[in-house]
């Protein structure tokens, strides 16, 4: 199995050490020509308006689009933003998920946070996830078959699923934590094996 | 769906002011003047802007005392853009820190660009939630600034030059010492801290992970694509431009090509093709025909 990730600007280097310690091979996708060959895509945390910028300079969206039709995808932060169908605001987007997001919607960077709250669908259930917020966005609609994975104990919508699509407004590439890279892994399988 | 009992959220630890300087990784954070200047950069694809009144070459060019901005003009530029938004504090002026800590900045430059305000002492950034990026020429410089609590390096440079030359000796210097720290036997380590100034454990830590502790980006004299990709291919995680945009003949075309050299920064056919037609670079000023007095980056310690 080989895991590709986004490599226009952001974390990436931190997904694909985290895939490594699973023993994932992982391929950074910068161009359309790296797409052919994998079996699944992270799109890192980064900056979504400079990641949508590059996408658009390159002609990014509609290969990406067409992958993620029979390939599982999972954003994370800035990867979520582009996973999803409307910010709010004019900015390219891959508007894959049937989800809205709000940027930034604890504030600014001074309110970025991090909590640990149980997350009963990781293998294994305990102990509880330490999620990191870096002026994290969250899922403000959803829609159609998309479905809230996770909240926080105000409400808000901090996972979401979509199908095989995965989208998460925290990091959890900034973690030691694998569990979420091997829900995703699994999700990569099954979504192969269909 | 998961919905229960949690503990209580941590804000501000070190680890998400580190985080932000991570999701900046492999982007070019700009310096500019106006709101105008921020769409610009936004619109190009800057990962985060530098809100300033005066870019490093007018800074040179005016002379004079400089200091932290006019909160209006980081106001109105926090408003104009979606992407984090940094501004520039006096080295040791703590209290124009707590001002733009005020304003909600996402990140503060204690800068040897403005005119220091102390000739001693740097800000002790742990007394802030609001995450810091300093400036370094070494390691020993830089493990100084992270043990004051800097979240982010950059190394100097020297700014406002358009010339890559100090930018690069910088970088060589910070690399070339991290390649010697890893090749020591631990008990050499505590004299290697002490003949570079550095706290003894962030030196144990650097080894330990065979780099800076925190992300460290390339400023001081970028001015075009190839500048950037050359730091980058030296080892930082992302650059700053400073003059090198906005004091070129075609601003949004070069900040565009900026960000695009710092993404494909090892494929020379590709940079071949963005540094096309970039109209004018900034005119520059060699950096050994400045006197030692007007150099920026002997300013901090």
């Amino acid at each position: 199995m080989i895991i590709g990730v986004l490599a226009l600007q952001g974390d990436f280097r931190e997904h694909r050490a985290a895939l490594k310690k699973l023993g994932i091979e992982s391929h950074e996708v910068k161009a359309n020509d790296d797409l052919p060959g994998l079996d699944g895509l992270i799109i890192p945390g980064g900056e979504s308006t400079t990641m949508g910028k590059l996408m658009v300079d390159y002609g990014m969206i509609e290969p990406l689009q067409k992958f993620a039709k029979t390939h599982a995808v999972w954003g994370t932060c800035a990867g979520a933003i582009l996973l999803s169908k409307d910010t709010g605001r004019p900015q390219p987007l891959l508007a894959l998920m049937d989800c809205d997001t709000t940027r930034n919607a604890f504030g600014r960077q001074v309110d970025s946070f991090e909590i640990e709250i149980p997350v009963p669908f990781l293998e294994p259930a305990k102990p509880d996830y330490h999620l990191t917020f870096i002026r994290g966005p969250i899922f403000s609609r959803i829609r159609g078959k998309a479905q809230a994975l996770l909240q926080l104990p105000d409400g808000k919508v901090v996972a979401v699923l979509d199908g095989h699509l995965l989208a998460t407004s925290f990091h959890p590439e900034l973690t030691n934590d694998l569990r979420f890279h091997r829900y995703f892994v699994e999700m990569v399988k099954r979504t192969r094996a269909n | 769906m998961a919905k229960t009992a949690s503990k209580e959220k941590v804000v501000s630890s070190f680890e998400v002011k580190k985080g932000l300087a991570e999701m900046l990784k492999g982007g070019v954070i700009m310096d500019v003047v106006t709101a105008e200047h921020a769409r610009i950069a936004e619109d190009a694809g800057a990962c985060a802007v530098m809100a300033l009144e005066r870019v490093p070459a007018d800074i040179r060019a005016t002379g004079g005392v400089a200091r932290m901005s006019d909160p209006e003009l980081i106001l109105q530029i926090m408003d104009a853009v979606s992407i984090p938004v940094m501004a520039k504090a006096r080295i040791g002026h703590f209290v124009e820190a707590q001002i733009l800590e005020a304003l909600g900045v996402d990140y503060i430059d204690e800068s040897e660009v403005l005119t220091p305000a102390d000739e001693s002492f740097h800000i002790n950034k742990h007394d802030f939630k609001v995450p810091f990026v300093c400036g370094c020429r070494n390691l020993g410089e830089a493990l100084r600034r992270i043990g004051e609590g800097a979240a982010m390096m950059r190394t100097k440079g020297e700014a406002g030059t358009g010339d890559v030359v100090e930018a690069v000796k910088h970088a060589r210097s910070l690399f070339g010492d991290i390649r010697v720290l890893l090749n020591l036997p631990e008990e050499e380590v505590m004299t290697f801290a002490k003949n570079i100034g550095a706290p003894f454990e962030l030196c144990l830590e650097t080894r330990k992970l065979g780099r800076l502790p925190v992300v460290n980006f390339a400023a001081g004299g970028i001015a075009t694509p190839a500048d950037a990709a050359l730091m980058m291919q030296l080892g930082v995680d992302g650059v700053f431009v400073g003059s090198g945009i906005f004091k070129s003949g075609d601003p949004a075309k070069r900040a565009s090509a900026i960000v695009k050299a710092t993404t494909h920064y090892n494929e020379p056919k590709l940079l071949a093709e963005i540094s096309r037609n970039l109209g004018e670079a900034m005119v520059g000023r060699t950096v050994d025909s400045l006197s030692d007095g007007d150099k920026l980056a002997g300013r901090g310690w």
